[in-house]
C-alpha cells in the first residue's frame, strides 16, 4: 500500500512537471502577446540618425524615425514613395537667376525640391516636449536633485508630444552640418545642398564655443540658404545642379526629423552622464519608439500610439506578379499599421544558442549559420535550394534573395605588373579572371548562397541584365542558353599573350608571382587561402598572401601599395551610379587622399565621360544604352574580378506572417505579423521537459551517497574491530 | 595593520602607472588615431575633415607622450598620457570613444557578471573542499584512484565543449532550462542555473586535485596522529584539524581571484547571452576603443591589487603566527 502511494505520488509529480514548459526565456503571457522576438549580434553603437549608417542600428532606428519618402515595401524594381509626404516631391529646375527651366536645358544650374508633409504626423511622447505655462521646457534645465532620481526616460514624471513641422526636417539637416556630430553624410551633401559647406564652418565653429564653455548648441538660430521652410507643412531644399539620386538619401534616417526640444535636452550634461541621449534614445514619429535599449542585453521596441495613419501596400495582379509577390502577401492589403504590439529583440552573439532557440520556437526568424546549413537547407542536382524535412515538419519557410551588393577581387591599376592599360596588361588580368572559378568559390566556401558576377551592378539595380545580353563575354561564353566559364586553355593563351607563357615571364624567365592582401589571418581561413593559391597556380603563377591586421590592409589600399585584394560594396540606394561610381576616376583612392571609393584606382577616360553623363540621367532606353557600354568597357579592362553578388537567407516559422525581403527598405516591421496563439500551441509541444534523465540522475546521486556511507562505516567497524582483537 | 595596508597602497601607485604606460605604449603601436577615427566613424567614405574632428573631439590629436608645441612642463602635461591617466587615478573613466559613460557601464555590467561568477566560486569551493576531503577520507582506494582518473579527465576537456555539451543536453534535448538569455530578478534564476552548473563542473577536476594535495600534506602531521589517538572519529580529524589547517595555502589561491570576479568570463558569459563585464574590454579592443581598454586594464589591475592585499589580511585570521 504504502509503495503504491509512492508510484502515484511519483507519477502525479511527472505529469505535472511535464505539463509545463521549463525552457522559456521569456514569461508566458509575454509569449502569448503580439509581440515579435528576435535577435541583434553585435550592440547597436550610434541610435543617433544624423550619425548612424550600419544596418544593425538601422534595424530599430529606421522603426522608430520617418525620413520624407520610403521604399514601396512589396513592389519589385525598387519604389520610392512618399512616407510622411503628402504627394511625391516637386522637382524644379533652376537657371542661375533661379528662373525655372525645362529638365533637358543647358542652362540648368539649381535643382528645387519642394516637400510637402502631411499635417498628422506626432512624435511619440517624451519629457523633453513637457512645457511650462511660460512655454520654456519643463525639464530643459534639470538641477542635481531632479538629475540624481533620473536613470532612464521613465523616471520622468510627465511626457508628452507635439507636431511634427517641416522646420524639424530642417533642423535634421542642420544637425548634420555640425562636425562635432560626425555624420558620414555631410561630406557627399555638401557638394550639393546650395550653402551648407558654409553653414557648416559656421556652425561647427559656433558648436567648438559652446561646447567648450558647457553651453548648449541651439540650431534654430542659424539658417542654411539651401534649406527654405515655407510654411509648418513645406520645405525647398535647392542644390547645385542635377543630382537625381538626391531623393534615394531622402529615405534614409539622415532627413528623418529631429525636434529642437530633444536636442536642446539631450545636450544637458547630467544625462549624458547617465548614457541619456540622443545616441541612446531616439525620438522620432514612427510606427514603434525604443522602451528600453540594454545595448548589452535588450533592446525592446513598443508601438507608438501617436503614429499616422498608414495602410498596408496594394498590388494590382500585374504588379504583384511582376515583384514576385504571392497572394498570401497580399491578404492584409489597405489594413492599418503597425500589426505588431512590441518587438523584443535579444543579444545573441553566438550561432549555437541562436539556431536552438529558433528551432525551439523561441525566435520567430532566423538567419542560417554555416554550421547550420546541412540540417537546415537541401541542395537539389541542379544547384536549386530547399528546405530539409526537419524544417518542413516544423512548418518553416525560407525567404531568399539576391542582395544589392558585390564581394570582388581588385586588382590595383598603379600597379606596374596587374595594373596598366595595355593590351598586354588587360590579357594579363583576363586570363586571372577566367581562372577564378567563382561558382566554385560560391559552393566551397558559401553553401551556394551567392550568384556569379557579370560586372559591378546586381540584380534588382536598373542596369542589370539576364541572359545572353548581361554575360560578361571576357570569361563567360555562351552555350545552349546557359553560361559558360571559358576554358582554362583560353586563359593560358591570354596569358602567353601578356607576355607569361606558362606563368613564366618572357622579359625575366622568372615566374609570375603575385601578391595578395588579405585580412583573413585566422585558422579558419586557411582553406581560403589555399583555394586561392590554386587558382593562380592553374596559370602557372605564383600567389603570395600577405596577411595582414584590417588597419594596415586599409592603409595600404589608401596608398596604392596593394597588387591584389578581396573587397565589397552594399547598395546605399538602387541606382546604377551607386556601382558604377566605385570604378569612376575621380574617386581613385589614391588620388583622393584616401577618402574615394575607386579602391583598384581604374581610370579610363571613356568610362568616366559616359558615367558623368549617365550619372544624372533617369532611367531610360538610353540610360541602359550607355550602361550597356560602361559595362564593355570595364569588362575589357577587367580591373575586377567581378567575384559574386551574395543571396540572403532566412528561415521563418509558419506563424511570422508577411516576411518579404526588401534590401533596401529598412521599416519593415510595421508590415509584419504574428500569429501569438500558434506560436505559443506550438512552442509547448516542442519543449515539453524530458524528465527520465532526471530520475537516473537522482537514483545515481542516492546510489552514490549510499555507497559511501556504506563504505565509511564498514571502514570505522573494522578498525574497532582490529582495536578489539 | 593599517599601516601595512597604507604602505601597500602606496607601493600600488609605481605598479599603476608602470600598467597604465604599457597600455598606451601597446595600443597605439598597434593602433594609430587615425585608425581608431576610421573604426569609429565607420563611415564607407571617411574623409580627413571627419578624422580630423573626432581626433579633436576626442583628444587623440594630442601627441602622446611629449608635446614638442609646448614648453616648459607643459610640454609633458599637455599630452595624451598625462591627460588620460590622471582621471584614472580619481576613478573618473570618461566617456568611451563611442560616447558612453564607461562608469555607468561597468556598473551595469557588474551585477550580471557577478549573478554567475560569485554562486560558481561559492559552489565550486564547497563542492571542491568537500569531495577533495571524501578522497582524503579514502585516500589510496579504488574510489581515490578512480576519482582522480577522472579529475584528470575533467580537466583534460576544453571548458567550451562543456558549455556547448551543456546546452545541447540540458538545454536542446532535455528542456530544462533556457539555452541562453538573462533576468536581473528571481525569475532570472532559471538563465543562471546551467552557466553555474558548468562552471562547477569545469573546475572540478584541477580544484579538487589541487585541494586533496593540500589535504595529504596535513594528514600525516603529528597534530593529527595526536587527534586519532585522542580517540577522535576520521570525519572530526578532518573537519576540526585537517581543513582549518590546510586553510592558508587555500587562502593564497582563493582569496586574490575575490576581486577579479567582477570581471566576468568571456566564453561562458557570450554564449548564455549574459550581458556582464566578460567581453568589454575584448569588444573594445576590436572597436579598437582606447578609453574603455585603459580603464578596465586600470580596474583589473587595481582588482589584483586589492586582491593580494585581503589574501594578507586573510592570513591573520587564519593563522595567529602571522602579524601585518
Amino acid at each position: 500500500m504504502q509503495q503504491a502511494k509512492w508510484f502515484v505520488t511519483i507519477l502525479l509529480l511527472t505529469m505535472t512537471l511535464q505539463a509545463t514548459v521549463w525552457n522559456a526565456p521569456y514569461p508566458e503571457e509575454e509569449i502569448r502577446s503580439n509581440t515579435l522576438f528576435s535577435v541583434f549580434s553585435s550592440p547597436p553603437k550610434h541610435l543617433d540618425p544624423v550619425r548612424s549608417y550600419n544596418a544593425n542600428e538601422w534595424t530599430f532606428l529606421s522603426q522608430i524615425y520617418e525620413p520624407p519618402l520610403q521604399y514601396n515595401y512589396l513592389k519589385k524594381p525598387y519604389v520610392l514613395e512618399p512616407l510622411t509626404l503628402t504627394q511625391m516631391p516637386q522637382v524644379i529646375y533652376l537657371d542661375e537667376n533661379g528662373s525655372e527651366v525645362g529638365i533637358e536645358s543647358p542652362e540648368v544650374k539649381f535643382t528645387l525640391y519642394r516637400f510637402r508633409f502631411r499635417d498628422d504626423l506626432f512624435y511619440q511622447e517624451h519629457p523633453a516636449f513637457v512645457k511650462r505655462r511660460d512655454a520654456t521646457l519643463r525639464y530643459g534645465n534639470l538641477n542635481d536633485d531632479e538629475l540624481k532620481k533620473i536613470h532612464t526616460l521613465h523616471d520622468f514624471p510627465k511626457q508628452e508630444s507635439r507636431r511634427v513641422t517641416a522646420s524639424d526636417y530642417a533642423y535634421a539637416i542642420k544637425r548634420m552640418a555640425v562636425r562635432q556630430y560626425h555624420s558620414p553624410l555631410l561630406d557627399t551633401m555638401m557638394q550639393y545642398i546650395v550653402g551648407l559647406r558654409e553653414f557648416s564652418k559656421e556652425v561647427t565653429k559656433a558648436a567648438k564655443e559652446h561646447f567648450a564653455k558647457g553651453e548648449r548648441l541651439d540650431l534654430r538660430e542659424f539658417n542654411i540658404p539651401g534649406v527654405k521652410v515655407v510654411d509648418e507643412t513645406t520645405l525647398e531644399i535647392r542644390i547645385y545642379g542635377k543630382y537625381p539620386q538626391f531623393l534615394y538619401w531622402m529615405a534614409m534616417n539622415f532627413f528623418a526629423p529631429i525636434p529642437w526640444e530633444a536636442d536642446l535636452f539631450y545636450q544637458q550634461k547630467g544625462l549624458k552622464q547617465k548614457n541619456i541621449s540622443l545616441d541612446t534614445q531616439p525620438v522620432g514619429s514612427g510606427p514603434y519608439y525604443l522602451a528600453e535599449n540594454s545595448p548589452n542585453r535588450r533592446i525592446r521596441l513598443l508601438k507608438n500610439p501617436n503614429f499616422h495613419l498608414e495602410r498596408y501596400p496594394t498590388l494590382s495582379l500585374q504588379e504583384a506578379n511582376a515583384s514576385g509577390i504571392s497572394r498570401s502577401l497580399l491578404q492584409d492589403s489597405g489594413k492599418r499599421l503597425p500589426f505588431i504590439d512590441e518587438a523584443v529583440y535579444s543579444l545573441e552573439k553566438e550561432s549555437i544558442p541562436l539556431w536552438n532557440k529558433f528551432l525551439q520556437g523561441y525566435y520567430d526568424a532566423s538567419g542560417i549559420s554555416s554550421e547550420a546549413f546541412d540540417q537546415a537547407v537541401q541542395i537539389g542536382s541542379g544547384g536549386s535550394m530547399g528546405l530539409s524535412d526537419m524544417m518542413k515538419q516544423k512548418g518553416i519557410r525560407m525567404v531568399s534573395s539576391v542582395e544589392p551588393s558585390i564581394f570582388y577581387m581588385a586588382f590595383n591599376m598603379e600597379d606596374p605588373v596587374v595594373g596598366g592599360y595595355t593590351e598586354k596588361q588587360k590579357k594579363l588580368r583576363q586570363a586571372i579572371s577566367i581562372a577564378q572559378d567563382q561558382e566554385e568559390y560560391i559552393s566551397i566556401f558559401f553553401n551556394e548562397r551567392g550568384v556569379p558576377a557579370q560586372g559591378p551592378i546586381p540584380p534588382g539595380i536598373f542596369g542589370y541584365e539576364e541572359g545572353k545580353k548581361g554575360t560578361n563575354p571576357v570569361v563567360y561564353d555562351w552555350i545552349d542558353g546557359k553560361r559558360v566559364r571559358k576554358s582554362l586553355e583560353a586563359a593560358k593563351k591570354l596569358l602567353a599573350d601578356a607576355g607569361y607563357p606558362g606563368g613564366i615571364s618572357e622579359k625575366t624567365g622568372k615566374r609570375l608571382k603575385l601578391y595578395y592582401d588579405t585580412t583573413a589571418t585566422g585558422p579558419d581561413d586557411r582553406a581560403l587561402m589555399d583555394w586561392r593559391r590554386k587558382q593562380f597556380a592553374k596559370l602557372g603563377i605564383e600567389l603570395v598572401i600577405r596577411a595582414t591586421d584590417y588597419n594596415r590592409f586599409q592603409e595600404k589600399v589608401r596608398k596604392g601599395k596593394v597588387q591584389l585584394f578581396s573587397w565589397g560594396w552594399n547598395a546605399d540606394y538602387p541606382d546604377p551610379e551607386n556601382f558604377l561610381f566605385l570604378l569612376y576616376g575621380k574617386n581613385a583612392v589614391v588620388d583622393t587622399d584616401g577618402a574615394g571609393i575607386n579602391s583598384a584606382n581604374y581610370k579610363n577616360l571613356e568610362f568616366d565621360a559616359l558615367f558623368a553623363k549617365m550619372q544624372t540621367m533617369p532611367n531610360s532606353p538610353q540610360r541602359l544604352a550607355i550602361i550597356e557600354k560602361m559595362l564593355q568597357i570595364a569588362r575589357e579592362d577587367a580591373p575586377w574580378v567581378w567575384g559574386f553578388y551574395p543571396k540572403s537567407l532566412a528561415l521563418v516559422h509558419g506563424w511570422f506572417k508577411n516576411v518579404v525581403p526588401n534590401a533596401m527598405a529598412n521599416n519593415t516591421l510595421k508590415y509584419k505579423r504574428i500569429d501569438p496563439v500558434q506560436r505559443y500551441e506550438k512552442q509547448q509541444a516542442w519543449n515539453r521537459p524530458v524528465l527520465w534523465p532526471l530520475l537516473m540522475l537522482a537514483v545515481a546521486v542516492l546510489l552514490l551517497v549510499w555507497g559511501v556511507r556504506s563504505a565509511y562505516r564498514r571502514r570505522q567497524s573494522r578498525v574497532i574491530r582490529k582495536g578489539e582483537a | 595593520m593599517l599601516a601595512y595596508i597604507i604602505k601597500r597602497i602606496f607601493y600600488a601607485i609605481p605598479i599603476l602607472i608602470g600598467v597604465n604606460l604599457i597600455t598606451f605604449m601597446l595600443f597605439f603601436m598597434v593602433n594609430t588615431p587615425d585608425d581608431m577615427a576610421r573604426a569609429q566613424l565607420g563611415a564607407k567614405q571617411t574623409t580627413p575633415a571627419m578624422i580630423a574632428a573626432w581626433k579633436a573631439e576626442k583628444g587623440y590629436d594630442k601627441p602622446l607622450f611629449y608635446n614638442a608645441e609646448t614648453s616648459g612642463i607643459e610640454s609633458v602635461t599637455d599630452t595624451l598620457f598625462v591627460n588620460e591617466s590622471l582621471k584614472l587615478f580619481l576613478f573618473d573613466f570618461g566617456l568611451s570613444d563611442a560616447n558612453r559613460n564607461i562608469a555607468e557601464d561597468i556598473k551595469a555590467r557588474m551585477g550580471p557578471s557577478l549573478a554567475i561568477a560569485l554562486p560558481t566560486f561559492l559552489i565550486a569551493l564547497v563542492t571542491n573542499i568537500s569531495l577533495a576531503l571524501l578522497l582524503v577520507l579514502f585516500r589510496g582506494s579504488v574510489l581515490d584512484m578512480s576519482a582522480m582518473v577522472v579529475a584528470v579527465m575533467i580537466m583534460s576537456v576544453s571548458g567550451l565543449f562543456y558549455i556547448i555539451a551543456g546546452q545541447v543536453l540540458f538545454s536542446k534535448l532535455w528542456h530544462w532550462v533556457p539555452i541562453s538569455g538573462y533576468e536581473s530578478d528571481w525569475a532570472g534564476m532559471k538563465f543562471v542555473l546551467l552557466p553555474v552548473a558548468i562552471g562547477v563542473f569545469a573546475g572540478l577536476g584541477s580544484g579538487v586535485r589541487w585541494y586533496r594535495s593540500i589535504f595529504l600534506e596535513q594528514i600525516n602531521q603529528d597534530y593529527v596522529r595526536t587527534a586519532r589517538a585522542k580517540g577522535l572519529s576520521e570525519i572530526a580529524v578532518l573537519f576540526r584539524h585537517v581543513l582549518p589547517n590546510g586553510m592558508l595555502p587555500i587562502l593564497t589561491g582563493v582569496v586574490v581571484i575575490i576581486p577579479s570576479l567582477f570581471m566576468g568570463s568571456l566564453i561562458m558569459e557570450s554564449f548564455f547571452g549574459i550581458p556582464g563585464l566578460g567581453s568589454y574590454t575584448i569588444d573594445a579592443i576590436n572597436a579598437q576603443d582606447f578609453a574603455i581598454v585603459k580603464a578596465m586594464v586600470f580596474l583589473g589591475s587595481v582588482l589584483y591589487i586589492v586582491g593580494l592585499i585581503l589574501t594578507d589580511i586573510s592570513y591573520t585570521l587564519f593563522d595567529p603566527r602571522v602579524t601585518l
